[in-house]
């Protein structure tokens, strides 16, 4: 009981990492109909970005944690949006419209520039920070097993609660959700309309790239192991999340986010971890086979 | 060339240097036992603003020249069956010449390989336009089951290579016939998971496949029954011996280099001739339109299932032929760097060219062999260069994608 309580706590935590990264590959699927493959490297930048924000704070001598944390959550935030916006213009938006495979090989094209761009620029080597937030406290006893919730993973529901309460909120009801969801819908019919749909989409990447920033920073904290090819497992879980949960769908993507989170603990916590990957794969083709629309998506009819 | 366009660049400088200034500004640096330390480098954001600035700037210009450089129409090449002819002699006579030593026939190997490798993903990639983004793990299949073949059963090389083959290709069949169903994102992400899955397997299925040790002693192939060694095993002959020529260990290599350029040449007739009859043509058409295709009463499942196979099939016998090459094979030698090469190789040449994909691996396999800065960058520029080819090339940089087939009337015109 003990340790399946464990296990859910750790599963939890990883689901709200692999959720936020979800969101990035749904809100960009619905919107212009493509996997963005480069997401996951998205999110690698973001943990970099993070990792060599905290450096330089600890570098400059700002020693109290809240506010290293904001400044760091923060800039990774802003930079990779940069990032983020910077994909969507050099390797998309000059093929729309074009052939269904040629914006696919663009986007692992820069999937794998950005990698190698990593890779020469921060070294091959897997960087290490200290732990930043430590302790926890004890959520109960049995027979000598202690089941914990850190501090950092209390940090982490918090913060996914939020960004998600923050996100549906923009979605659902600003100007820029309701720009959003024409887009999705029809894109010629809300351009004739007036909405902006360069912006619209370039402001879906800026988007989903501010949550996979924070689903770096996430992971550089809670692993605090990083290395230049992260990306890649991660993005193809999280792209698992989104399918599952209904590509499209963003409450989809948040489920499937904690679902793959969970099945990935448990297999580990009562399997082996040397197949955890290879279950969230399995997962991804029984989805496709048994049930493409996924778990909240609609079944998707293509026409002419 | 107005201020709008100076202001457009010095944008794009500005963005560039957003971009580079937390991952090119900021270096980790190992203290030792204080941990880690933090180096500024802003040299390299300047430098890579400014390069951006004038590139923007140049480019600008050049446009403004109206020469129109993306668009620069080649003429339509016509050569295509003469340089063919040409390359297949340059192969032919390649051992031969004076300058090939070892290493230029070990080289001129490892780029028959990949044409192999290239030409089988140009099946799946370029002629039914399916994304495969895992086609190593094709290549790991036939690698493997020859390595198991030899070692449980003892087969050579010639006796295996159609089991390999036969199993890669089964292998694409379970892999595929649920997924094709799907979009073709789908299929490319799902073979993205099923080649890092096989990788995995092979990882830690340590009874059968050796684990991250891999499978040594995996047999060298034989002329005719005639080993290339220096001493006949048992009651037979051996190579030199049978011709009464004195041993020579280039030999071997020499003979390795015909063989893949036996199998590359078998390949690329297979493939001409398949786009020839009704599948080829299916395939193509498919690519173009799905839907159409379907109005027309072409089970578009098939017809992909047909590609994806004999694009697995090809997979595994340049999987066997590696192993029997490097008589060792491990897990290391097919990442997703390798199917990302493959498929580098297949998109530069130009998805559906044959001659392409030759040339593309002839620049991207001997690249590395440059000088080490090459080798560093090479995965980097074929990431630009595929986002580049993309966006201003979408049909390669030789190529021209134009049906197999076409109207007489349309021919007529």
């Amino acid at each position: 009981m003990a340790y399946f309580l464990q296990q859910l706590v750790n599963g939890v935590t990883l689901g709200a990492v692999y959720g936020l990264i979800a969101i990035g590959y749904t809100m960009v699927y619905g919107i212009i109909g493509m996997i963005n493959f480069a997401h996951g490297e998205i999110y690698m930048i973001g943990a970099f970005i993070s990792f060599l924000t905290f450096l330089l704070l600890g570098a400059l001598g700002v020693s109290y944690v809240p506010v290293a944390l904001l400044l760091v959550l923060m800039s990774t935030m802003a930079f990779t949006s940069v990032y983020g916006w910077a994909v969507e213009r050099i390797a998309y938006r000059p093929l729309r419209g074009s052939t269904r495979l040629a914006p696919l090989i663009s986007a692992i094209g820069m999937s794998i520039f950005l990698q190698n761009y990593v890779q020469l620029l921060q070294g091959a080597r897997v960087k290490s920070l200290p732990p930043v937030i430590e302790g926890g406290f004890i959520l109960m006893r049995q027979g000598g097993f202690t089941v914990q919730v850190t501090w950092l993973q209390l940090a982490i529901f918090v913060l996914t609660l939020v960004l998600m309460v923050l996100f549906t909120y923009v979605v659902a009801a600003t100007p820029l959700g309701r720009a959003q969801r024409a887009c999705e819908q029809d894109r010629i019919m809300a351009a004739l309309l007036g909405v902006d749909v360069d912006r619209t989409i370039s402001l879906t990447f800026v988007i989903g790239a501010a949550l996979a920033a924070v689903a770096g920073l996430m992971v550089t904290l809670y692993y605090g192991v990083i290395d230049f090819f992260i990306g890649f497992l991660a993005g193809v879980k999280a792209f698992t999340a989104a399918v599952l949960g209904g590509i499209g769908s963003l409450p989809g993507a948040m489920l499937g986010g904690l679902l793959i989170g969970l099945i990935e603990a448990f297999w580990s916590g009562y399997f082996s971890t040397d197949y955890k990957d290879v279950s969230v794969f399995g997962v991804l083709v029984l989805v496709l086979i048994f049930r493409p629309s996924g778990l909240l998506g609609r079944p998707e009819v293509e026409k002419v | 060339m107005g201020s709008g366009t100076v202001k457009d660049a010095a944008l794009a400088g500005v963005v560039a240097a957003i971009l580079a200034l937390p991952l090119a500004g900021f270096q980790s640096v190992d203290l030792g036992t204080a941990g880690l330390g933090i180096e500024t480098r802003f040299s390299y954001v300047a430098i890579g603003a400014g390069a951006v600035f004038f590139g923007r700037l140049a480019l600008a210009f050049l446009r403004g020249l109206h020469v129109n450089v993306p668009s620069v129409a080649l003429p339509r090449f016509q050569g295509g069956r003469l340089l063919g002819g040409v390359l297949v002699a340059a192969a032919v006579a390649l051992p031969f010449v004076p300058f090939a030593s070892r290493d230029v026939i070990y080289l001129g190997t490892t780029i028959l390989i990949y044409v192999m490798l290239g030409w089988g993903l140009n099946v799946v990639v370029g002629l039914a336009g399916l994304l495969d983004l895992g086609y190593v793990a094709f290549y790991a299949v036939g690698a493997y089951s020859f390595a198991l073949l030899a070692g449980w059963l003892g087969l050579g090389f010639w006796e295996a290579l159609p089991f390999s083959g036969l199993l890669a290709g089964t292998f694409g069949i379970v892999l595929g016939f649920p997924v094709l169903r799907l979009r073709g994102d789908y299929l490319a992400i799902v073979t993205l998971g099923f080649g890092e899955m096989v990788r995995i397997v092979l990882l830690n299925w340590t009874n059968v496949t050796g684990g991250p040790n891999g499978i040594a002693g995996v047999p060298a192939p034989t002329f005719f029954g005639l080993p290339f060694t220096p001493r006949a095993p048992h009651d037979g002959m051996t190579f030199h011996g049978f011709f009464g020529i004195a041993f020579d260990a280039q030999q071997k290599m020499i003979f390795l280099y015909f063989v893949i350029l036996a199998l590359a040449l078998a390949t690329n007739f297979l493939t001409l001739r398949l786009r020839r009859l009704p599948i080829g043509r299916a395939w193509e058409a498919l690519r173009e339109d799905e839907i159409a295709c379907r109005a027309l009463g072409i089970d578009p499942t098939k017809v992909k299932l047909s590609a994806f196979a004999i694009g697995a099939t090809l997979g595994g016998f340049a999987g066997a032929f590696f192993a029997t090459r490097q008589g060792f094979i491990s897990p290391e030698s097919f990442t997703f760097q390798e199917s990302a090469t493959i498929l580098a190789i297949v998109v530069l040449g130009g998805m559906g060219s044959q001659t392409g994909v030759v040339l593309a691996a002839i620049v991207l396999v001997s690249l590395p062999e440059l000088g080490r800065v090459f080798a560093e960058f090479r995965m980097l520029i074929f990431g630009a260069a595929m986002v580049l080819i993309m966006v201003w090339r979408p049909q390669g940089l030789l190529a021209w994608r134009e049906p197999s087939i076409r109207l007489a009337a349309a021919e007529a015109r």
